[in-house]
């Protein structure tokens, strides 16, 4: 009914959007996937060129915290919920795995069928977390998740006949020299990080992350237009945190203990955070890119100066900056950046013309709606680079 | 003619504010239906009642023949009742075509019982749909940018655009046409008189009396948050209470009309 009154001119206008984009595309696309595999060649043989164990172990743990900081940003990211308190999934990971090899004396590689078990019980767990935190918004969600984190970090002082109080738990002994140790758990780290990109990046593209990323909006408008908020906010509330168990999990086994303190660590919550607020919130790669930078550059400082209070502060450091000058992440700044450089060297200045009230049409009043817009684009096409502003600002003037 | 909308007696207070009182408005199906009234007067409580943002302390709503009142704005929406906001509410961080298909839940692909959640968003009978109204109103050209960097005419756009994807019944514009310029005004007029020449019923809340005047087949006055004059434009123009709703009179201090 509505189709037939729809202009040509609209659909002239569509051509030339479409047109537009496929005359930078292929180029695009081409180096993005080279990129990606030279990316990938690079992570599968890092490992092989690098055997020196104290690169690898920071590597390993850049891996743990890539797929960290994805997991976390899949659900505040998307959902705009800013989870303090994720650290209680990768602790009760690492717990469910030690208590669990305990109890039903669990040794050597069999260990790893643990894997999953760790990730059911941190998903379980994010079920009543979230069915209590996520029945409030924004900051006051912020403030729940800490309390909730640090109730977490009690039981796992205070249950000691469950978690072993301060002492902690061990993983069960492996009989791997150190070298294939690490590059074993390297590509284990690789393969979870890598799985939790892809799912990231297919739940941002899916109708689920669309109602996501529509709550992080406008909660209320998403709901009252059928999004059913709270079953898609908490089941990215559980596939996170079941993520970040699994993360968690393998970690413990590398590291070979956990303890309260370490397990559930504050410092966990801030530096996921941190990585996805300096890579780009709500962005498949910025939260990856988050943790490349930051986890190295910690445990290098910790490494060098023997002292985590120094990297403790310039992470402090580095979150007030991101937060001041950076708000909208690396990806995002620069992907603006780098577009308005494209345009600008196509003499393409969309700007002007999409910044009318699509009034082009000063005296226009009974033209179909979608003339201006086509005639704003068609003049940015036309045009030299130069003076194309000058009939868009021009022709806004009378109307409005 | 039978009323596809109807309140009943709606009551509602905030406080000690009476915003509305046994407030009754008719919207006849297939028309366009104003509202009119002076600030305060109660005209978006009104909105907000019908839609389920408010619930009234007295009074029913009827849509379609079924008591609504007091359903929640979901529900509201899902039975074919749309509507627009005053200050637009449109989804800023996402592009024009993904606000389009948000508020296809319950059409088109989004209405089949079992589906892939992981399926891409919008499959393609969602946004062959959505460039459609986006043709419609004039914004498709902008359909991959980012909503928040619409204009405010756009935004109104596109909330009428995407309010129009499921296909309401009836939809209730929210002064469609505050702080868009002059010939936008027009064209969103003359898009209202296309879609109810199809059979789309409209309830217009507006200030601009041009725009409501040309546009509306009848016309409510609320003041007070009771209805003083409801007839054909014609009629309302020249009615001496609605003068006195918008104007005063020396009389008018003592008591609101009860």
């Amino acid at each position: 009914m509505t189709g037939q009154a729809s202009p040509p001119a609209g659909q002239a206008a569509a051509a030339g959007a479409r047109h537009r984009k496929s005359v930078g595309w292929p180029a695009g696309r081409a180096a993005q996937a080279g990129l990606i595999v030279l990316a990938l060649v690079a992570v599968v043989i890092f490992p092989l060129a690098f055997t020196n164990q104290q690169v690898s172990t920071i590597a390993f743990l850049t891996l743990i915290f890539v797929c960290a900081a994805v997991a976390w940003n899949l659900f505040s990211g998307y959902s705009g919920y800013i989870s303090l308190g994720h650290a209680v999934f990768f602790g009760s990971g690492a717990y469910a795995a030690g208590i669990a090899a305990r109890d039903w004396h669990i040794t050597g590689t069999a260990e790893f069928a643990l894997l999953p078990f760790a990730a059911v019980v941190a998903a379980l767990i994010a079920v009543p977390f979230g069915l209590v935190a996520l029945r409030v918004r924004r900051h006051t969600f912020v403030v729940i998740t800490i309390a909730i984190f640090f109730i977490f970090q009690l039981m796992a002082f205070n249950l000691t006949g469950l978690t072993n109080g301060t002492i902690g738990l061990n993983a069960p002994f492996l009989l791997w020299d150190p070298v294939s140790f690490d590059q074993r758990f390297y590509y284990m780290a690789l393969v979870l990080a890598l799985g939790t990109v892809a799912i990231s990046w297919l739940i941002k593209g899916s109708r689920f992350g669309l109602q996501l990323r529509a709550i992080r909006d406008d909660e209320d408008r998403a709901a009252s237009l059928g999004v059913r908020a709270m079953p898609v906010k908490l089941t990215a509330f559980v596939i996170s945190g079941g993520i970040t168990g699994l993360a968690g999990a393998l970690w413990f086994f590398f590291i070979n203990q956990v303890l309260p303190q370490s397990g559930f660590d504050p410092l966990f919550d801030l530096t996921v955070a941190l990585m996805a607020f300096l890579g780009g919130l709500g962005t498949v790669t910025g939260p990856m890119l988050g943790a490349l930078i930051i986890e190295p550059a910690q445990q290098y400082l910790t490494t060098q100066f023997s002292n985590s209070y120094l990297s403790q502060i310039l992470l402090g450091a580095l979150f007030l900056a991101v937060v001041l000058f950076l708000p909208r992440g690396l990806i995002p700044t620069v992907a603006a950046k780098g577009s308005g450089w494209l345009e600008q060297r196509r003499g393409r200045q969309d700007v002007p013309a999409t910044g009318e009230d699509g009034d082009g049409g000063a005296d226009g009043t009974d033209a179909g709606i979608g003339s201006p817009a086509e005639a704003g684009t068609s003049a940015a096409a036309d045009a030299g680079s130069g003076d194309t502003s000058a009939p868009a600002a021009t022709s806004k003037g009378p109307a409005s | 003619m039978t009323a596809l909308l109807s309140t009943a007696g709606i009551a509602k207070a905030f406080g000690g504010v009476q915003a509305l009182d046994d407030c009754s408005v008719e919207v006849q199906e297939a028309s366009i239906t104003g509202l009119i009234g002076p600030n305060g007067s109660g005209k978006t409580t009104l909105f907000n009642v019908i839609t389920g943002y408010e619930r009234p302390d007295a009074g029913q709503v009827q849509f379609a023949g079924r008591d609504i009142t007091g359903y929640a704005p979901q529900r509201v929406f899902a039975a074919g009742i749309g509507r627009t906001f005053q200050l637009t509410r449109i989804f800023p961080r996402l592009t024009v075509l993904e606000n389009m298909i948000v508020a296809a839940q319950h059409t088109g692909d989004g209405s089949r019982r079992f589906r892939n959640p992981l399926a891409r968003a919008g499959g393609a009978a969602d946004r062959r749909r959505a460039m459609e109204l986006l043709d419609f109103t004039g914004i498709a050209a902008h359909a991959g940018k980012l909503a928040g960097t619409l204009s405010y005419g756009q935004r109104k756009l596109l909330e009428l655009s995407y309010v129009l994807v499921a296909d309401p019944a009836i939809v209730l514009l929210d002064e469609p046409a505050g702080g868009v310029n002059p010939s936008l005004v027009n064209q969103l007029s003359q898009r209202i008189r296309e879609l109810n020449a199809a059979g789309k019923t409209f309830l217009i809340v507006e200030h601009n009396m041009e725009f409501v005047m040309g546009l509306c087949h009848h016309i409510a006055v609320l003041d007070y948050g009771t209805v003083v004059a409801a007839g054909p434009p014609s009629d309302i123009r020249d009615d001496p209470r609605v003068l006195d709703a918008y104007l005063g009179t020396a009389e008018d201090d003592d008591e609101p009309a009860a």
